[in-house]
This record gives structure tokens, sequence and C-alpha cells, in this order.
């Protein structure tokens, strides 16, 4: 009698001696996991949290110490640095930018929406082919047509304007956003669309009114990434844009670094903290498009 | 439906004209133009092979570039994306606050390509930078980044896989989409938390890994802001990534002929190395519900 209870007793502190052991276990990963990703994060987040501290700093002050906060703040950078070495402010590039940025935003979306159509609602010889060629397009190296290009658009007479960044994708060029939103939109029920062609309508009224507005989260995710990577072009700019006061952003700090003889960091850091800020905004704004948008894309491929 | 077959291409119209203008056309052009030599003053002169064969025999600037370039390719992307596939399976357990830590983790990504960050990064590795101050804190001595060849290089890697956000975001998606019942299964089985990860989550995802691949390393063959704005190519061209080199030959002297001829050669590597990833992706890419595993 006393053995068996002796048994049972000793059965369970050895049960609770293990879901002890377990639990402290899960508590060590945890922390273990926790400590990790703040790590992480700090460590690529301080960089950035700096670069802003740094911005407010004197140019002595950035190569004393690797602080963030400055000793005595001063927006001696963002004045001067605005003011750049060129006639024109920064207050100039930034209108270039977002002139180059506009058309090229809603060229992409009308384009690469119709083309999306085409392919997840009709039937037509080689689809299957052209398709194919979407990911091709997808995949090819932009450094294999690039020197072509540059020859087209001189022989066009576009140079140090903004259609060579505007035209091709305007023409739907970015087969990414094209791909993105065919996989959505074949994601979609086609009632609606049906309820519309029995109500009489024809296929662009479709389109307008009940296709877009259906593909919504999905345009406003293509809209934000071409926003971004047109933000952060430089490449495209570099070659095809001549004249400084065509220059976006992007070149413009580019300028800075080459101009400012003795490296005025303070300005250039400053300047660089004014190019981020629109992409950062937006980004916070919407970072669920962003993220979703990522994530279907990767699935779906 | 006579009707229809013509609707589809009139909506399909802006992606064909800019097909065959922006894409086929200059693709084949460039491809003449490799076999020619061109100036932009006078037009193009047929020369055959010996773009080429200069190319291989005789620049040694293209024989640095290029294994600068492979070794910048093979070292950044498994880096980047075991980093990115690490973060997410930390992620993927019942964290707290996943949402705050996965926005944290994308910010570089979304900043990364801008040119700012390139300058920020100049500064972050200069001889008196924040990197070599935070080195001095922590007692060690301060590092030469831009003067030594490797450490150059390894700085642009740095950056890129800084920016390991995107591929991180995809790899939690697929993450997350599991099935639990596999690993309350392995788990019955007797599996340790090691041998679930290598024998059921590693194979369910070779698919997002495969993508990641394929996605990253063309990319990476085309880094050219970090170079162009960091490095500057240096130190003795340790740096100078094909596509930098290309920009010079084609944009800084106009020799468009020869640039299209390395443009060429670069494509080719990244197309070979493509279809060697899907070719061997048969082998061991593993698509849930498909009788061949």
């Amino acid at each position: 009698m006393t053995d068996i209870s002796l048994a049972k007793t000793s059965a369970r502190t050895l049960d609770e001696a293990a879901a002890a052991r377990r639990a402290r276990m899960h508590l060590m990963s945890s922390v273990i996991r926790y400590a990790l990703l703040f790590a992480v994060g700090f460590l690529m987040l301080y960089p950035l949290i700096w670069l802003v501290g740094a911005s407010f700093k004197t140019n002595s002050e950035i190569f004393s110490g690797a602080g963030f906060l400055p000793q005595s703040p001063t927006v001696e950078g963002y004045v001067q640095g605005w003011q750049t070495s060129t006639p024109y402010t920064f207050g100039r590039f930034f209108w270039n930018s977002f002139l180059i940025i506009l058309p090229k935003v809603i060229g992409t979306a009308i384009s690469c929406t119709m083309v999306a159509y085409a392919f997840a609602r009709f039937d037509f010889p080689f689809k299957k082919i052209l398709f194919g060629s979407v990911i091709a397009v997808l995949l090819l190296p932009n450094v294999v047509t690039r020197i072509p290009q540059y020859i087209l658009f001189r022989d066009l007479g576009w140079l140090d304007s903004f259609l060579p960044l505007w035209v091709p994708s305007a023409l739907a060029g970015d087969a990414f956003f094209v791909f993105m939103l065919v996989q959505f939109l074949r994601s979609l029920p086609t009632d609606m669309e049906e309820a519309a062609r029995v109500d009489g309508a024809n296929s662009l009224q479709t389109l307008v009114f009940i296709v877009v507005p259906m593909l919504g989260p999905a345009l406003v995710s293509v809209c934000l990434f071409q926003f971004m990577w047109t933000m952060n072009d430089f490449l495209g700019p570099l070659i095809y844009i001549s004249s400084v006061d065509k220059y976006p952003v992007s070149l413009a700090l580019k300028l800075s670094i080459d101009t400012t003889e003795a490296f005025e960091w303070n300005r250039i850091l400053a300047m660089s903290v004014l190019t981020i800020t629109p992409a950062l905004v937006v980004f916070f704004v919407a970072q669920r498009y962003f993220i979703e948008g990522i994530s279907a894309g990767g699935r779906k491929g | 439906m006579r009707a229809q077959r013509f609707l589809g291409y009139a909506y399909l119209a802006p992606y064909l004209i800019g097909l065959i203008i922006f894409t086929a056309i200059p693709f084949l052009t460039s491809l003449y133009l490799s076999f020619t030599s061109y100036d932009l003053m006078s037009s193009p002169q047929w020369t055959g092979l010996s773009n080429y064969t200069r190319l291989f025999t005789r620049d040694r600037t293209f024989e640095k570039s290029l294994s600068v370039t492979l070794l910048y390719v093979f070292s950044t992307v498994p880096l980047k994306l075991a980093f990115a596939l690490f973060i997410a399976a930390i992620l993927n357990y019942k964290i707290r606050f996943i949402n705050i830590f996965r926005t944290a983790f994308y910010v570089p990504s979304i900043l990364g390509g801008s040119i700012a960050i390139a300058v920020l990064w100049r500064y972050l590795f200069s001889t008196e930078g924040l990197v070599n101050m935070a080195l001095a804190g922590l007692g060690f001595s301060a590092v030469d980044w831009f003067g030594d060849p490797t450490n150059a290089l390894f700085t642009i890697t740095l950056l890129r896989c800084w920016q390991f956000g995107s591929a991180m975001v995809i790899f939690l998606a697929a993450l997350q989409s599991i099935d639990k019942s596999l690993y309350e299964a392995a788990a019955i089985d007797g599996a340790g938390k090691v041998m679930t990860f290598f024998f059921v989550t590693l194979p369910l995802l070779t698919p997002v890994i495969f993508f990641n691949l394929v996605m990253q390393m063309v990319q990476a063959f085309q880094e050219f802001n970090g170079p162009y704005i960091i490095t500057q190519g240096g130190p003795l061209k340790y740096t100078y990534l094909l596509p930098l080199y290309i920009y010079e030959e084609a944009f800084k002297k106009f020799n468009m002929g020869y640039a299209s001829a390395i443009a060429w050669v670069l494509f080719a590597i990244i197309m070979v190395l493509t279809l060697v990833a899907f070719w061997s992706s048969k082998k061991w890419v593993y698509y849930a519900g498909d009788k061949r595993s």
C-alpha cells in the first residue's frame, strides 16, 4: 500500500521535475530568441538612427564619437546642404524626382492593369508563349538591353529628358508588376464580371468599374513599389539625364559628394536624411501593402 | 469568339509594343553590336569575333572584373539567404510583436538601393567612420576597409546582406503556410527540433529557396551602385564589378561594341547559371502534392 503511494509520489515528482526543466528550457530559448532579435534589429537600425542624429551634428563632431545625440544640435548641415554647390537648391531636385515619379507610376498602373486583364481574362493565340515572355523579361538582366536602348533614345532625340524614364514603364516594361497583377487577378472570382457582361457592359466598362476596384490593394502595392524604386533609381538618370537642372535627388546627392571638396559630411548626411524621408514615410503609412506584395510574389513564383 | 481574340490583343498592345521596341530589338541589337566596333560617331564596323578574343586573351581588366564579380555573387547570395532564413525561422516561433520586428527588419530593404544609403556606407566604413569607432570602443584596432581588396568587396556584400528583408518576408510567409500537423507527426516520431528543421521544414521551403536564389543571383550580378558610389571600383579594381566596367566602357569611353560584348558575356553567365538552377531544381525542389519528390 505505502509502496504504491510512494512510487506514485516519486513518479509525480519526476514528472514535475521534467515539466519544470522543460519550462526552464522553454524560457531560456525564448530569452535567447528575443535577445537575438533585439541585437540584430539594433545592429541593423543603428546606422539609420545614427544617420538622423549625425545630420544635426557639426562636421567635426561626426568623426569624434559613435553616439547618437549631438552635443550642440545644429541645422547648419541642412541649411548649407539645401543650398548645394549648384545654382539650384535641393527643392529643385525634389521637384525633378516628383516629375519623374508621377507620370511613371500612373503609366505603370494603367498599362500593367490592361496587360494583366488581357492575360487573366482573355483567350488569344500564343497566350502561353506571350506569358512566358513576361517571365523571360522578368529574368532578363537589363544590362544586356541598356546600350541599344540608349542608342534608340539618342536617335529619337530623347536624351536629357524624362522620356526614357517614363515611356518603357508606360508600356508595361516592368514585368514584375504584370506578373504580380496577373497572379492576383487569377485568384479573384469572375461572377461579378459575368453579371456585368449580362447587364450589357462591354469589356472596357467591366475593367474600369468591376476589375479595377477589385484589384485595389494589388494596384496600391504596384504604385508603392514603383514609387520606391523610381525614387531610389540611380543608373537610369545617370545615363539619360545630363543637365544639372533636371537632376533628381539621387544624382544630386552623388553630385554633392563629388563637389564638396573636404567632404562636408554633415551636409551630405543631412541631405541623405531628406532623400530617404519620403520613402520611409510612405513605407510606414502603407507597410501592409509592401509586405503583402512581396510575400504574394514569392508564394506564387 | 473572333471579337474576343482581337480584344485580348487590344489590352495586350502596350506590352507587345514595349516588348518589341524596348526589349526584343535592343536584345538582338546588342548581340549584333558585340561583334562590331562602334563609337556612336560613325556607323558600327563589323569586326567579327575580335571583341571576344580581346576580352578573353588580352584584357586583364576583364579577367579581374569577372573574377571579383563571381566572388561577389557567390559570397553575397548564400550569406544573404542563410541570414534571411535564419531570422525568418526565429520569427516563425510564437514571437510577440512579430509585426514590429518584421517591419524593422524590412526597413533596410526599402532604403538599401538608394544613393543615400550607399553614401552613408561610404562614411560608415571610412577610416574614421562609425564602424572603426565602434571597433575601437570594443578594444579592436581600426580596419582599413577601403584600402584592402577583400575588405572593400566585403563592405558591398555587407550592404546587400543588410537588405535581407524581402527574402526574409518571403521565407516567413512560406514558413507560416506549413501545415502544423506535419510538425506534430514529426514530434510523435521522436524527431528533435534540428531534425525537424532539416527533414520537414527545409524540404517544404525548397520552392521559395529556389525562387529567392534565382532572383537574388540575377540581381547580384547586376550590382552597380555599391561599387560606383562606395568603393569606386577600387582598390586596384578589386571591386570593379562587371556592370561598372560595362558602364564605363559604354558611357564614359563610348566603346559601345566592346561594352556590348562584355554585357553579353555577363548575360551568358547569368543565363547558364539560371538554367543550371532550373535544371537542378528537379532534383532538389519539392512541390507539395507533386508525385516526384
